[in-house]
């Protein structure tokens, strides 16, 4: 579907779609627990449904390209958090995004990790 | 709109689909991200701190309306709609070793704490930024984190004019555990700011190891 040139006619006016029109209704996210901070990157697979998707959910995949947290990809799209799950989670089952292996979130990160943090904070 | 006024809604292109530019990611994305949370209430300086010593963007959560819409006490006259914006605080700090370390701050009341609750989750820890003016507001936070059992630290933001504590005063003030520390701060400060995340860190690391 092709948008208006312009989502907001000014800053003050608010959106004019309703945040989760966007998402059909839907305001909760299907399958994958996405955090913020869960890096998400393009799986690289064909989807039949790419005629049907919305902008935002092709814009989230070309910005995939490279590995994406979902709080940059949240700011950079300018919604809602939760709409912006519901999204990602969408295209996480159908197989066009998945988790970026190299940083599985745990409860606590590593002991590893917070010493190379300390590390680093420290050097800034 | 509502969230708080940030660079991002006058500094970059107003519905940024028009930048294809990917002026935050970094030319290779980010490998490993972990997470700091800052807590406070308001104008305690939390918007001052990350952006002391990162990038501050907004990002924008949405309130849900059932939970968080009715009988809520008045906010300063700007979240009177039915749906409204809440703005995190979220900075980010890249490092050259590939690790990305992302600050988010949002408000501490418990009202908030639906949104807490999704984030405490994995995180390295949080710093309780507090006002010796207002010592109350942060005793939410603390309630939370304790609670969750997250590392976390009392940094008390000690700019111009607000009076001075010493820091066995502030832990007398919040009854607070021992082993938590307590740094005084100036969220405006860069090297100030720094102190404050490496001592929480460090304060992850030794409560994992003890």
């Amino acid at each position: 579907m092709e948008s208006p040139k312009e989502r907001r006619i000014g800053s003050d006016a608010g959106p004019l779609v309703r945040p989760y029109a966007l998402t059909g209704g839907r305001t909760r996210p299907q399958g994958k627990r996405l955090d913020l901070v869960t890096i998400l990157v393009a799986t690289g697979a064909v989807s039949d449904e790419w005629a049907r998707m919305s902008r935002d959910q092709r814009r989230l995949l070309e910005l995939c390209r490279t590995p994406h947290t979902v709080a940059d990809l949240t700011s950079q799209l300018d919604l809602p958090l939760g709409v912006v799950q519901v999204l990602l989670a969408d295209l996480y089952r159908q197989g066009l995004l998945e988790e970026h292996a190299e940083t599985p979130l745990t409860a606590r990160p590593d002991p590893r990790l917070l010493q190379r943090v300390l590390d680093d904070l420290r050097s800034l | 709109m509502t969230f708080a006024a940030s660079d991002a809604a006058s500094g970059a292109p107003a519905g940024s689909f028009a930048a294809a530019r990917l002026p935050f990611a970094g030319q290779n994305g980010v490998h490993v991200a972990l997470k700091i949370l800052i807590a406070g209430g308001f104008g305690v300086g939390k918007t001052t701190l990350v952006g002391a010593i990162s990038e501050v963007r907004p990002l924008r959560t949405e309130e849900q309306l059932t939970d968080v819409g009715t009988g809520v006490d008045d906010l300063d006259g700007v979240e009177r709609k039915t749906t409204t914006t809440v703005a995190m605080d979220f900075g980010r700090i890249t490092f050259p070793d590939g690790i990305t370390l992302y600050l988010f701050g949002t408000p501490g009341q418990e009202r908030f704490w639906f949104m807490w609750r999704d984030m405490v989750f994995g995180a390295i820890g949080a710093v309780v930024l507090a006002d010796t003016r207002r010592l109350a507001s942060s005793f939410s936070s603390i309630d939370f984190f304790e609670e969750h059992n997250t590392p976390f630290i009392v940094a008390v933001n000690c700019f111009d004019g607000a009076k001075r504590h010493t820091t066995r005063q502030i832990r007398t003030a919040l009854d607070l555990d021992p082993r938590v520390p307590i740094v005084l701060c100036d969220a405006r400060r860069r090297d100030s700011a720094k102190h404050v995340l490496t001592t929480l860190v460090q304060h992850a690391l030794d409560t994992d190891t003890r």
